[in-house]
C-alpha cells in the first residue's frame, strides 16, 4: 500500500507551504488532482492521512479530489481522444504506438488555511 | 485563505531516480526493472536469462522482497552479482523507491557490469507509480493469473517496456486463452513487445534474450 508514502508526502508539501509568519496554521481542505490510471485509493489514502496529520496543523484535513481523464495521442496520425476503458489502441492505426497525454497524475493544486 | 502549490506529490522520487539515471549513465550500466504479482516467474526467468547472457553480458541483480533472502540465494547460484533489499526494515513496503536502488547500486557497485537487473517486489499496483532510474521496464504475467489482468492493472502495462507471459509449458493443463491475454496487453500498451515463454522448459527464450541484448548495447554503444 504505497497510499501511506504518498500521504506522509502531501503532509510534507503542505507543511512547506505554510506561510512563515503564520501563527497556529490550520489546513483544512488539500485539493489534489488524480489521474483515472493512477492507482491511488481514496478511502486508502484518506486513512493513511488521518494517522499521519495526527498533532499537526493538517489534522482533520479534508480532501478534494479532482479526477483527471486518461487522454491518449496516437503516435502515427496524431489523433488524440479520451478513454473510459483501458483500450489505448488507435482505432485507424492498430499497432502504432500511443503517448499518454494525461491520466497519471498524483497533484496537489492547493490548500485551503482556515482564517 | 487558498495558497497555490502546484506540486506533483512523488516529485522527491522523482528527483531521486533522475539522479539514479545520470549515475548509471556515468557508470555505462543498463538498467531493466522487472516488476510482477507475486510467484509470476520473475526469480525463475532471471535465472534462466543470467544463464544465458553471462559472461558476454556482465550482470548483477538486486533483488527486493518483504523478507527472506530465498530470491537472493538462488540468483547467486548463478554467478551473479547479486544484493537483497527486505522492505520489511523499511515498513513492508510494497514497491522499491528510488533511494533503494541508489543505496544498494552502490553497495554492489557497478563499474563491472553491463547490466543491472532490478527485481521489484511482486506487485503488479504500487512499483508502477515509483521510477527507480531506470533505462526499461519489463513485467512478466503468467498464464495462472488470468488473461484480464492487463485491464485490472492498466498501469503497469502501460508503463512497460516489454511483457513476459510466462508458465506457458503449463498451457495444456489450463483454459486460459493465451491469444487473448496477449491482445489485452497489446490493448493497454498498443505496440509493446510480448514474449511468451517458458522459465521451467527454456521454451521461447531466444526473442526475449536479443530484446534484452539490443537494449544493453544500444545503451553501451
Ligand atoms: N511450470 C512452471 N513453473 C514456473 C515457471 N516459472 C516459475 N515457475 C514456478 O513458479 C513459482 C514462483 O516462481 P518465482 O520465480 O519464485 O516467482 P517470482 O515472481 O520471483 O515470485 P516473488 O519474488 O515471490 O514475487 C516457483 O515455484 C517456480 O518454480 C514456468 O515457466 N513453468
Ligand atoms: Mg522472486
Ligand atoms: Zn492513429
Amino acid at each position: 500500500m504505497h497510499e501511506m508514502g504518498i500521504a506522509e508526502q502531501l503532509v510534507q508539501i503542505a507543511l512547506d507551504a505554510i506561510p512563515e509568519d503564520m501563527e497556529n496554521p490550520r489546513v483544512e481542505i488539500l485539493n489534489l488532482r488524480i489521474g483515472k490510471l493512477a492507482s491511488v485509493v481514496e478511502h486508502s489514502l484518506t486513512f493513511c492521512l488521518e494517522i499521519v496529520t495526527k498533532d499537526t496543523p493538517l489534522e482533520g484535513v479534508r480532501l478534494v479530489i479532482e479526477e483527471v481523464p486518461i487522454v491518449i495521442r496516437c503516435q502515427s496520425c496524431s489523433r488524440e481522444w479520451e478513454a473510459d476503458t483501458p483500450m489505448f489502441k488507435c482505432p485507424d492505426c492498430s499497432d502504432a504506438k500511443v503517448t499518454l497525454i494525461s491520466g497519471r497524475e498524483i497533484e496537489i493544486s492547493s490548500m485551503e488555511l482556515a482564517d | 485563505m487558498e495558497i497555490n502549490i502546484q506540486k506533483r506529490v512523488l516529485q522527491k522520487n522523482e528527483t531521486e531516480a533522475d539522479k539514479n539515471r545520470n549515475w548509471f549513465r556515468d557508470q555505462k550500466v543498463f538498467v531493466l526493472n522487472m516488476m510482477s504479482s507475486p510467484g509470476s516467474g520473475k526469480t525463475e526467468t532471471l535465472c534462466k536469462t543470467l544463464g544465458k547472457l553471462m559472461p558476454e553480458i556482465r550482470v548483477g541483480v538486486i533483488v527486493g522482497d518483504v523478507c527472506t533472502t530465498n530470491d537472493a540465494d538462488r540468483l547467486q547460484v548463478t554467478g551473479a552479482k547479486v544484493t537483497q533489499i527486505n522492505t520489511d526494515q523499511f515498513g513492508g513496503d510494497c514497491h522499491l523507491a528510488a533511494h533503494l536502488i541508489e543505496d544498494s547500486a552502490r553497495k554492489l557497485g557497478c563499474e563491472d557490469l553491463d547490466l543491472l537487473i532490478v527485481e521489484n517486489i511482486g506487485n503488479l499496483v504500487c512499483p508502477a507509480e515509483f521510477d527507480i532510474g531506470e533505462d526499461a521496464r519489463a513485467v512478466v504475467l503468467s498464464v495462472t493469473e488470468g488473461e484480464d489482468k492487463p485491464l485490472k492493472y492498466p498501469l503497469m502495462f502501460q508503463v512497460a517496456d516489454a511483457a513476459i507471459l510466462n508458465k506457458i509449458d503449463l498451457l495444456p493443463y489450463l483454459d486460459f486463452d493465451a491469444p487473448l491475454a496477449v491482445e489485452n496487453m497489446k490493448n493497454v500498451h498498443p505496440g509493446m513487445p510480448v514474449f511468451e515463454i517458458s522459465a521451467k522448459t527454456e521454451e521461447g527464450f531466444e526473442p526475449w534474450l536479443s530484446w534484452l541484448r539490443t537494449k544493453v548495447k544500444e545503451k553501451l554503444g
